[in-house]
């Protein structure tokens, strides 16, 4: 027993020291798509002095002095977290992020007064629920806008159109298109609306909690297709680009908006507004080409905002 | 150990063959072990497993500043549950030992309630219904009510095996019930169920590990976060963190363990030992 | 509360609920041979079979089931071991509970009477007819009440399986949820299921401490 112990001691000491002893700071390769010539997001005019009454998420972020934005962290070029960068807001990066950015330097709050939290998927209606005390005060996530969830939850946007498609392996050549998966086995995230549209195609479902795990699954080669919103899917694709291709047939129209807490539509407003102004002075593009570009996609049309 | 006392019982005492024959089969099973294992490792290390990427993110002062703050969420979170359930445990065990029949009931069903439920229905629950802007209390009360369930029990029993005579030598002294139950058999019962008790907590600290599903950002989340995060041409570090993570757990619950051994042999060395009833 | 006749919300209730009563019983299968086969080890003359028993039940005690199951999800694959993401489940949550059974076992084994086993050497049994024929049926007779627990436990715990593409019940929340039902009345329901699951459980083992039930 005695032995045990002192086993165990050791062991904790051992695990303490090599945490404490080796530690590189900065990040390991983050720039390996586009390397130093790839251009970089805008930076965004902060907007002084704004004023929206009637909104109760917009007070409770001017108290607090800082906004509390819902993203995903695990999706490259749309909403990524740099992990070895640090907890701060230069960790983040990706297109949604940008979306956010833009939208709170029009509501007054600069890059370094957000506060992020990464929110699943399963968690976004809860996180904006509540009586005017939100975990979050908006989300920019891959969050498609669908009159279910408008039951729930209010959208601005749609700031951007994805569809659903497939990726697999870049030697891939059976599989084109939806049509082409009947009997494949096919990996998604539980509870997406991804397995709903694929499954009357005929494929074998797996589904696992997050997209990277899927990802891992087609390259060792256990599922012979990941599915979801093509944009989702190209900054995969990006990462490993002799390995992995996107088919490019998308065969669903995906509009992503901003959630925000329900009949808030003052602040619905204001970041409708938001979206606008920024597409209209062309940061929009020039934040896809820092982002979503890098993974080889080209721009599509800016959506049309749906205002209600 | 009482097993090595049990394990002379089960089989003579080897004469100079037998011994050959166990050393025999023991250098054999060692040897099927070393090749399982070695298996295991070349086939991992062929998957790239061991190449510098998969473990590259361990080195980054960032990221190991992240698994401590997860380290440090986990015991948080755990610290607390362990509390409090201790607490609901021991007024759910006094309910289901009083002499009201309606408390004995109501007390009884809330154990074989929340005994029963899965703890991630429940934690999913609390955080969807109450605490949605805390996910910490959301994971703490699941965990509080049903590892509180499960000592309520653990303690029963103990107070069950308590000689009847120390409960009516407490009577005859004139202690009223509640004095009886919490100043002489709860406290026998609780020293007496001790590895037990910390048994489940051991399970407590584990089942912590749940609270990833509501963003709770714990160890395993952590975990996860950088395994989804490190792109490498192998896929991704799913088995380089496994093990990282793992390795912390086992040493967290064998400290705990260790910790319950070591109250154990303190209780025992004073007086009131209590050899094993012979069944 | 009126979902589960909705839209085919039964038919994938059902099929989930099917699934999980299906998993939790090959993993009860798995866990009690495994168990009772390390606890065999842990208390065995052999040196080396001992501590591969100690070693299982220190790691699979201690690893939270989650870890477990990507273990085994995303390593067994790389080892080329390749099985559904069903028997890989049976394999994780097996394997998991197999470490409580040998410990609850081998806690039995030291409740049965010194004398019983030596009876039985002094017949001229040795070590594997001392330990299966007289040893572990009373071991496990006395073990029950702790034995119900742990199998209590098992169908809660392969909720986890969820998340690794098996479809239980508790995944079918996910589906429903995104479905965009109200979460609180789809949790009604699953609770309800896996109360009968354990309520069906606990009732198994009622009955077999009465019928095995001896005065001694």
């Amino acid at each position: 027993m005695r032995t045990r112990r002192t086993i165990a001691a050791a062991m904790s000491v051992l695990a303490l020291t090599a945490v404490a002893a080796c530690g590189k700071s900065g990040s390991p390769s983050d720039n390996a798509a586009g390397g130093s010539a790839a251009p970089k997001p805008p930076t965004y005019q902060v907007k002084t002095d704004v004023k929206l009454t009637g909104s109760k998420t917009f007070d409770n972020a001017k108290k607090r002095g800082h906004l509390v934005i819902g993203a995903k962290s695990d999706q490259p070029f749309l909403g990524f977290e740099d992990l070895s960068a640090g907890s701060g807001a230069s960790a983040r990066s990706g297109f949604d992020i940008e979306i956010a950015r833009m939208v709170a330097a029009d509501l007054g709050f600069g890059p370094d007064q957000i506060e992020w939290k990464t929110i699943a998927s399963a968690n976004r209606e809860n996180a904006l629920s509540g009586d005017g005390d939100h975990q979050i005060d908006f989300y920019v996530g891959t969050y498609t806008i669908n009159e279910k969830r408008k039951a729930q939850v209010s959208f601005a946007g749609p700031y951007l159109v994805a569809g659903q498609d497939l990726l697999v392996a870049k030697d891939n050549t059976t599989i084109t298109g939806p049509e082409s998966v009947k009997d494949k086995s096919v990996c998604s995230v539980t509870g997406s609306t991804s397995i709903d549209n694929i499954t009357p195609y005929g494929a074998k479902i797996t589904k696992y909690e997050t997209y990277s795990q899927c990802v891992d699954k087609l390259m060792t080669g256990e599922v012979d297709a990941v599915t979801t919103d093509d944009a989702i899917l190209k900054g995969y694709a990006a990462k490993n680009p002799d390995k992995l291709k996107v088919v490019g047939k998308p065969f669903t129209k995906e509009p992503y908006g901003v959630g925000l807490a329900k009949d808030d539509s003052v602040l619905r407003n204001a970041i409708n507004d938001a979206l606008k102004a920024h597409e209209d002075n062309g940061d929009w593009k020039k934040a896809y080409d820092a982002t979503l570009g890098l993974s080889g996609a080209p721009a599509s049309a800016v959506p049309a905002l749906e205002r209600y | 150990m009482s097993s090595a006392l049990t394990s002379t019982v089960l089989y003579d005492t080897p004469g100079p063959r037998a011994r050959a024959r166990y050393r025999a089969f023991g250098v054999l099973s060692l040897l099927g072990i070393a090749a399982l294992l070695w298996y295991a490792y070349d086939s991992l290390a062929g998957a790239g497993q061991f190449a510098a990427a998969m473990w590259d993110p361990f080195q980054y002062t960032a990221i190991q500043q992240r698994i401590l703050d997860g380290l440090q969420s986990t015991l948080t979170a755990f610290g607390l549950a362990a509390v409090l359930s201790l607490a609901l445990g021991s007024l759910l065990a006094a309910g289901q030992l009083s002499d009201h029949r309606p408390v004995r009931a109501v007390a009884k069903a809330i154990v074989q309630f929340f005994r029963a439920m899965p703890l991630l229905i429940m934690i999913f629950a609390f955080y969807h219904s109450v605490f949605a802007t805390s996910p910490l209390w959301a994971l703490v009360t699941g965990l509080t009510l049903y590892n509180g369930a499960v000592q309520a029990e653990i303690i029963r029993s103990g107070v069950n095996a308590v000689p009847r005579g120390q409960g009516e030598a407490a009577y005859a002294l004139g202690m009223r019930k509640t004095q009886v139950l919490f100043t002489i058999l709860v406290p026998q019962a609780v020293r007496s169920m001790l590895p037990t008790i910390i048994g489940q907590l051991v399970v407590t600290l584990k089942d912590t590990s749940l609270g990833f599903l509501i963003t709770y950002t714990e160890l395993l989340y952590a975990g996860k976060l950088i395994a989804s995060n490190t792109s490498t041409p192998n896929g991704y570090p799913y088995i380089p963190v496994t093990i990282v993570i793992g390795v912390i757990y086992i040493g967290m619950c064998l400290a705990l363990t260790a910790l319950a051994k070591w109250l154990e042999a303190r209780g025992r060395r004073g007086a009131n030992r209590r050899t094993t009833a012979a069944a | 509360m009126g979902i589960l006749f909705e839209d085919g919300n039964f038919a994938l209730f059902r099929a989930g609920f099917l699934q999980t009563v299906e998993l939790s019983a090959l993993s009860a299968l798995l866990a009690l041979l495994l168990g009772t086969l390390l606890a065999a080890f842990r208390v065995s003359p052999v040196p080396a079979l001992r501590v591969f028993g100690t070693v299982w039940v220190n790691v699979f005690r201690n690893t939270p089931l989650t870890l477990l199951f990507f273990a085994v999800a995303f390593g067994l694959p790389r080892l080329d071991v390749h099985f559904s993401s069903f028997v890989f489940a049976v394999i994780a949550l097996g394997s998991y509970t197999a470490s409580f059974v040998c410990e609850v076992l081998r806690s039995g084994i030291n409740t049965v009477p010194l004398g019983q086993a030596e009876a039985a050497r002094s017949l001229g049994m040795n070590f594997g007819q001392t330990l299966g024929l007289i040893v572990l049926p009373q071991a496990a007779r006395s073990v029950l009440g702790p034995m119900s627990s742990v199998f209590i436990a098992l169908p809660r715990n392969s909720a986890v399986a969820g998340a690794f593409s098996v479809s239980e019940l508790f995944s079918v929340q996910g589906t429903l949820t995104e479905r965009g039902y109200n979460i609180l009345s789809i949790f009604f329901w699953l609770a309800a299921a896996y109360l009968l699951v354990s309520a069906v459980v606990a009732v198994i083992f009622r009955l077999l401490e009465t019928r095995l039930a001896v005065a001694r």
